[in-house]
């Protein structure tokens, strides 16, 4: 490569992070603003904060959006390991082309067709069974999990497919029930694999607004549709401070995670 | 004396697992699925047949039995010939498709050089310079749209400096564009590009790269004739993974665009939630899964079967 091409790719990619970056920093300058509006700086104020934390809907809508998040990650986690196991592990069976068809299918269903089908299940068993009386936590926490079970396949699918199989052999030769070769040896090889998946469908929940919309109940109005409705409305500085809260944690994470990484290649 | 090298039995762990153990470890993720995704589908293919009704579900029944002992499927097919009469649908489809197309395509230049550049850095700084294009992926999605509606509302951050530095006299209409969803779009999902790319690059092997220097082939040449094709599998890859979100895209469209930009995604959420007609809803869906989503997913599999 010769240096002025080397200089010109060098330049376009950093644009490309300015172009990434610049709106978010925007926003998190004036999330200090003591203005509503974005156009002027007026001034250092941390009200919008404080009125971001007084905000009772939304933060019951927080709480209400982790509890789904977590209790739809960790069921995920559970029948997504399951099934990678099926697919990675089991020869054939009948059905299998269905099953991995079923298992990636979510992955390239828009979520506004997802969110209307399981709608439209919800409705009918109502109707049938008079179960569920009314839509809430729970129907979030199934379409999150369908929705998440595809993502947690996929990450334990790799994992499972090239780790080292001799170590499993060798426990079975020794006597060891499958069960327990299960869970002493194969479960924590694939540990990090199903953690990146439970943290992976706790963010797509956390993420989602679309499904949630048509599935939640009244009871269960979840952040992203808190915040979805709050930006019908244009700007809010609310928002502004939440967007700052939110790469002040990621940030945060970030650096403990590379801390982490770097103690543990030394 | 050496004792003969005796074959062991290889045994595949699982396999002295019993049938029924098989069995009920499949079953659980397969039931859920079946449950929870498939019968959904059908639920809506189902629904896409009734007719609209004023009650609670608002839609009826395709399948009856009446008094004589006679069980009667109705198929109501003016769903269908509704999205294929009114004007509106056709609209949709073809502003979905010209957003999710020229979204993709912008992914594509912005995503291409900078994939190519992070592909080409030492192996040190690689693994950091791709993490900071996920890292904005994981603030929130509705916060990077929110982004862009701070940036080019008419009391946005745009806005205020052109006109504080007197470019122009009143705001811009900036948003409500077909051009800020497009924006929206790539902003949003530009890291399902660069990723892939970045891997597909990578893979290249350099010695190729070499032989053609060594041959007297000039870059740009080289580019040409052994990078961009090698890395033919990442393009695809990235459009498919920006094109499938774009084409459904709800929320961007809904949020940064316009009356002019009104996508499938909106018109199957209007159709249900503010006409309350369930059925041409259903019919819309289940559209977009047999012109979009099968097409896609089975030319995927059949790429992936071909490799």
């Amino acid at each position: 490569m010769t240096g002025s091409s080397s200089r010109t790719l060098k330049t376009i990619l950093f644009l490309g992070y300015a172009f990434l970056y610049i709106p978010l920093l925007v926003i998190v300058f004036f999330s200090f603003n003591k203005a509503r509006l974005m156009t002027t700086w007026t001034g250092f104020s941390l009200k919008w904060y404080q009125e971001l934390l007084s905000d009772t809907v939304m933060l019951r809508a927080t709480w209400t959006s982790f509890r789904i998040a977590a209790i739809s990650a960790t069921i995920a986690v559970v029948l997504g390991t399951l099934a990678a196991v099926a697919i990675v592990r089991f020869q054939r069976f009948r059905g299998k082309t269905l099953f991995t068809g079923l298992v990636t299918a979510p992955l390239v269903m828009p979520d506004i067709v997802t969110g209307l089908s399981l709608l439209l299940l919800f409705v009918a068993i109502q109707h049938l069974t008079g179960w569920p009386q009314s839509r809430g936590v729970m129907t979030v926490i199934i379409a999150h999990t369908t929705l998440a079970i595809a993502y947690v396949t996929a990450v334990v699918q790799v994992r499972l497919a090239e780790f080292d199989r001799s170590l499993e052999e060798a426990a079975l030769d020794l006597g060891a029930s499958p069960l327990k070769v299960f869970f002493v040896i194969t479960l924590p090889l694939i540990a990090p694999a199903v953690a990146t998946g439970w943290l992976f469908a706790f963010a797509l929940s956390l993420d989602d607004v679309v499904i949630a919309s048509f599935v939640a109940g009244p009871g269960a109005t979840t952040l992203p549709m808190v915040i979805f409705s709050s930006l019908r409305l244009g700007i809010s500085p609310e928002i502004n401070a939440l967007t700052t809260i939110l790469i002040l944690f990621l940030s945060f994470g970030v650096s403990i995670a590379a801390i982490t990484i770097r103690k543990t290649r030394r | 004396m050496k004792r003969p090298f005796r074959k062991v039995r290889k045994r595949v762990p699982y396999d002295i697992l019993s049938r029924r153990g098989h069995a009920l470890i499949t079953a659980i993720p397969y039931i859920w699925l079946l449950v929870f995704f498939l019968i959904p589908c059908l639920f809506l293919l189902r629904i896409s047949f009734s007719d609209a009704i004023l009650a609670r579900p608002p839609y009826t029944d395709i399948v009856s039995i009446l008094p004589e002992g006679l069980l009667q499927i109705r198929l109501n097919i003016s769903s269908y010939l509704t999205l294929f009469r009114d004007e509106l649908y056709q609209r949709g489809l073809i502003t979905s498709f010209a957003i999710a197309g020229s979204s993709t395509f912008c992914c594509l230049l912005i995503g291409y050089p900078m994939a190519y550049t992070i592909a080409r850095s030492s192996e040190k700084v690689r693994p950091i310079l791709q993490l900071l294009v996920i890292l904005p992926f994981w603030t929130s999605f509705l916060i990077r749209v929110y982004a862009w509606i701070a940036l080019l509302s008419p009391t946005g951050v745009i806005n205020g400096l052109f006109l504080r530095f007197g470019l122009i006299s009143e705001p811009l209409a900036l948003m409500q564009t077909p051009f800020a969803v497009c924006l929206g779009i790539v902003y949003a999902y530009l890291p399902f590009m660069v990723l892939p790319l970045c891997v597909s690059i990578t893979r290249i092997d350099t010695e190729l790269l070499d032989a053609a220097h060594d041959l007297g082939c000039r870059p740009l040449k080289t580019f040409l004739a052994i990078t961009l094709p090698l890395s033919f599998s990442g393009m695809i890859a990235g459009s498919v993974l920006v094109f499938i979100p774009a084409i459904g895209e709800y929320v961007i469209p809904e949020l940064l665009g316009g009356s002019e930009t009104l996508t499938i995604g909106r018109i199957v959420w209007n159709e249900f939630f503010v006409n309350m007609s369930w059925p041409v809803a259903s019919a819309l869906a289940i559209l977009l899964i047999l012109f979009v989503v099968l097409p896609i997913s089975c030319w995927q599999r059949w790429r992936e079967v071909r490799a």
